[in-house]
């Protein structure tokens, strides 16, 4: 077996040391009937060539991004991802390194969390970050979680349209504590009031009027960013108390649904009930400037019971792939990169506006919007597969979620409005 | 930090917001026409964002990622994170259009490849842990413990039994461990195992009561001591009498793998980490995935989505189909990326090699405490499985903690054990070496370890606590961090 370097020499070495005459005299304290006899009833090993095939041939019956126009977003989004990104996030010290519990030898991944952390708070308008969450959905509910202890109160409003899958991660963390999630207003029982922007529709949201009503209720403002490329574009959602999200559109291949990349940054004078990993700037023995893992007492392992959660590890090598594409995009490219989506998404709009049977709903929007099909909606996106196209997110009865991106070409945009003339008609 | 600092392959290198500023970025986009905007907004002002070419961006992660020891430099014998070898199919297969460039939300009719690998590796999960109900989604250990709790949580509410609002869990337990019980709403109930290492009968009635208000109990078999709990088919037996269910914490899973089935020892509902056992990547700290297996009785209501197999087609099973399930824990399907990875482990590996895994997983850990027993407190008496626990009982009366003899193998080129848990044993030192370690590796970190002994017994003790001096970094004032918190740049 490739993978295991122990010879039959070695192995009658070790055990003649251990002084045990067989390995399985080494598992005496298991149950005889917690054995399996012989192997598991599973294939038994096989060489590189053979997983590769049987498992390309998977991968051959999807219906990759690549191969025809995409129009799909929802909370995963299409975006280009630079060629060095990838050939970073291989390399062996990044990607077979553990959680950076040893700082003298760790300091890579160290330096590049401090970095995505900067970045983050920089994009964000806040003036903490952590250095990542799984996902999305799960860093909202974490900043739910936090809300309530800093208020002490156990009601969470959801202010606008929040992405599904985000709703039923929250229900379900709330559900644990026996708190309380509603649609609305904050009013003076509410831990904090959720809104996403853009919503789940493709619209951004102004945040004024939200801050005034957490103001009066002493409710948090809670700020979720799905499509992170969209604040090179919109203004910085200063106004939160909390901004979090999901920052897979920088650097993070869509990989039908993760692994992704949660992000969560938050006033200063939170940060002692911020969840997970935070590192943070110190000196070495000899005055030289390095990072650790820092304000641990908020974490499981000390805690235990009483920690802000119960997480352990961040998602690492996406931060890293995250922070590489930043960088390279830069102040200018990131800015570039917003508006390309956002020109992208105007076109498509017009586009598809000029097909008989379709309606353009959404009157703003940064690079998603919905439009009403004189026909049910998911009927066309089937309709259009068969055409090679994946049209975008079905929602109710007539009405269809389109997003464009940097990747939108004008013969996507063609392609498509040429196939809803067909579908509709 | 001047470039004058970097000696021979040593480097310095700057934060990005420290570097000499490029007039254009390390992209190159079209032109944007700059149409009118649409957002209903204004426009967003400067972000500070640093701004670098290419080959600038390369060499700045290049010369941080040699400050980074890694599996592939050399042992990495972290006790309960099995820091084994990550085969590089893996990650080409993952890399694939068709697994790394599909949306979670496309139609079911175009992702079937990537559905029936989700099924294939629910059933290798299955098989291997005789745990038939499996569910991908949660998305790392701590993450799988908490979809493995509310499973539990989950059948208590819909079978109707109430009262029940306490978890058992061992004193030796994974800090995750309580920290998810109380995400959970429960209240944690303490079981003593520090004299013996183990769990008994005898502490688990005394911890268990009447038993009508415990919800189930929560223990890593192979415990963190390194030890195979003797006596846990009886205590699981008493536990579901009583009408709790048995949480088993998957992390030391490598010591079982395709030889020992949890199943048969009485659990109800594990957690798998796919990033230790099947050796998908740690990445410097995740991305994980930590699926869950559970009992039949249990599966009805693990989270949402669960791969479903009709004919020959596949398809996402939600809340309309599986009505019992405790809903959803995140975003779309899991960490799907590390799922391709984990089945190719496996189908590498196969029936046959798996059960080598675990083998040359315990027999490497025996014989590492057989080679130190000698030098190093053995709190515990063996056979131990995966991992090894030793402590500086032996060696801290002369001064040397185990927080110095760890600071000395990063000194000596190998990364420190565990250290310092569980937290039953003073000075612990878990050490997992993984299958993936060669005999002369091991014999090198054992002579390391010997000398160490022999250092300390010979009075000469000094240096431990200088160690490491010839790291990117020597040890680091960690008080200064915390007391005053600097977490991002904000100009110099």
């Amino acid at each position: 077996m490739r993978y295991l370097p122990q010879t039959k020499q070695s192995r009658a070495e070790m055990l003649q040391a251990v002084g045990a005459s067989s390995v399985d005299e080494l598992f005496k304290d298991v149950p005889k009937d917690a054995f399996i006899d012989g192997l598991a009833n599973l294939p038994l090993h096989q060489g590189e060539l053979e997983v590769e095939r049987a498992l390309g041939a998977y991968a051959n019956q999807n219906m990759a991004a690549p191969e025809g126009p995409f129009f799909l977003g929802a909370g995963t989004y299409y975006h280009h991802i630079p060629a060095s990104v990838d050939t970073i996030i291989q390399r062996s010290e990044y990607l077979t390194a553990y959680t950076p519990y040893q700082p003298e030898i760790a300091q890579g991944t160290l330096q590049m969390i401090f970095e995505f952390q900067t970045f983050i708070a920089q994009l964000t308008g806040q003036e903490v970050a952590n250095a990542s969450l799984y996902d999305g959905a799960t860093a909202t509910a974490e900043a739910a979680l936090m809300a309530m202890r800093v208020t002490k109160r156990s009601k969470v409003v959801i202010g606008n349209a929040l992405h599904p899958h985000y709703r039923g991660t929250l229900k379900s963390y709330m559900g644990n504590l026996g708190s309380t999630l509603e649609d609305g207003a904050p009013d003076d029982d509410t831990a904090c009031v959720i809104i996403q922007s853009p919503d789940f529709y493709g619209k951004p949201e102004l945040y004024e009027d939200w801050r005034r009503q957490c103001n009066e209720t002493g409710a948090l403002l809670v700020v979720v960013v799905n499509e992170i490329v969209s604040l090179g574009l919109l203004p910085a959602p200063v106004e939160a108390d909390i901004v979090c999200g999901e920052a897979q559109s920088i650097g993070l291949p869509m990989s039908f649904g993760g692994p992704h990349l949660g992000f969560f940054a938050c006033q200063e004078k939170y940060l002692r009930q911020m969840p997970g990993r935070l590192c943070g700037m110190t000196e070495d023995k000899d005055g030289k400037r390095g990072f650790v893992l820092t304000l641990s007492t908020r974490e499981q392992h000390i805690r235990r019971e009483k920690a802000t959660s119960n997480i352990c590890t961040n998602q690492g090598l996406c931060a890293l792939a995250f922070t590489v594409h930043m960088s390279l995009l830069g102040e200018d490219g990131f800015r570039q990169l917003a508006k390309l989506n956002h020109e992208a998404a105007c076109r498509l709009a017009d586009g598809v506006a000029q097909v008989k049977g379709v309606k353009l709903l959404s009157e703003t929007f940064f690079n998603e919007f919905v439009i009403e099909l004189s026909k049910p909606s998911t009927e066309v996106v089937e309709a259009l597969i068969s055409k090679g196209i994946v049209a975008g997110y079905a929602l109710d009865d007539n009405q269809l979620l389109l997003c464009a991106t940097e990747m939108t070409t004008d013969v996507d945009i063609e392609l498509l409005c040429d196939a809803l003339k067909e579908v509709l008609a | 930090m001047s470039a004058e600092a970097n000696r021979g392959l040593h480097y310095e290198e700057n934060l990005l917001w420290e570097k000499e500023r490029c007039d254009h970025p390390g992209v190159d986009f079209p032109e944007p026409q700059n149409t009118a905007l649409r957002t209903g907004t204004g426009a967003r002002g400067p972000i500070g964002l640093p701004q670098v070419s290419e080959p600038q961006a390369i060499r700045h992660f290049v010369k941080m990622s040699t400050w980074n020891y890694s599996i592939d430099h050399g042992l990495f014998p972290l006790g309960s994170c099995t820091m084994k070898h990550n085969p590089r199919l893996n990650e080409k297969l993952a890399r694939l259009p068709g697994f790394a460039q599909i949306h979670p939300m496309q139609p079911e009719s175009t992702v079937q490849g990537a559905l029936k690998l989700m099924y294939e590796l629910q059933n290798w999960l299955a098989e291997l842990t005789g745990l038939p109900g499996v569910c991908l989604a949660p998305a790392a250990g701590a993450h799988g413990e908490l979809a493995g709790v509310m499973t539990i949580k989950r059948a208590h509410e819909q079978l109707g039994n109430k009262g029940r609002t306490v978890m058992l869990i061992p004193d030796s337990a994974h800090g995750t461990n309580p920290a998810t019980a109380a995400m959970c709403g429960y209240s944690v109930k303490t079981i003593s195992t520090k004299d013996t290492g183990r769990l008994t009968v005898a502490a688990f009635m005394e911890a268990l009561g009447d038993g009508k208000d415990v919800a189930g109990m929560m223990v890593t078999n192979p415990n963190t001591c390194g030890l195979f709990e003797s006596e846990m088919q009886e205590i699981a037996h008493i536990l579901h009498k009583a009408g709790g269910y048995f949480y088993c914490d998957g992390a030391n899973f490598n010591a079982l793998v395709g030889k020992i089935r949890p199943g048969a020892f009485g659990v109800d509902v594990m957690h798998i980490n796919l990033h230790k056992t099947f050796s998908t990547p740690h990445g410097g700290g995740g991305p994980g995935s930590g699926p869950i297996c559970t009992t039949e009785e249990l599966a009805p209501y693990v989270p949402v989505p669960t791969v479903a197999k009709d004919g020959e087609t596949y398809s996402l099973e939600w809340e309309d189909a599986r009505p019992d399930t405790l809903g959803r824990l995140k975003a779309f399907q899991g960490q799907f990326g590390m799922h391709v990875r984990a089945l190719a482990y496996m189908m590498s590996h196969g029936a046959d090699g798996l059960k080598q895994v675990a083998e040359d997983a315990v027999l490497s850990a025996n014989y590492i405490m057989a080679r130190l027993s000698d030098d190093f407190h053995v709190p515990f008496e063996g056979p131990c499985m995966h991992e090894c626990l030793l402590s500086d009982k032996n060696q801290k009366d002369a001064g040397v903690t185990t927080l110095d003899m760890a600071k000395a193998l990063c000194e000596n080129g190998f990364h420190p054990m565990t250290v310092y848990f569980p937290l039953v044993v003073s000075g612990a030192m878990l050490i997992e070496p993984t299958e993936t370690e060669s005999k002369e590796t091991i014999d090198g970190f054992i002579s390391v370890m010997k000398d160490f002994a022999a250092d300390v017994r010979a009075g000469d003790t000094d240096k431990f606590h200088e160690f490491p001096e010839s790291t990117p970094r020597r040890r680091l004032d960690e008080v200064k961090a915390a007391r005053n918190p600097v977490l991002r740049w904000s100009g110099s």
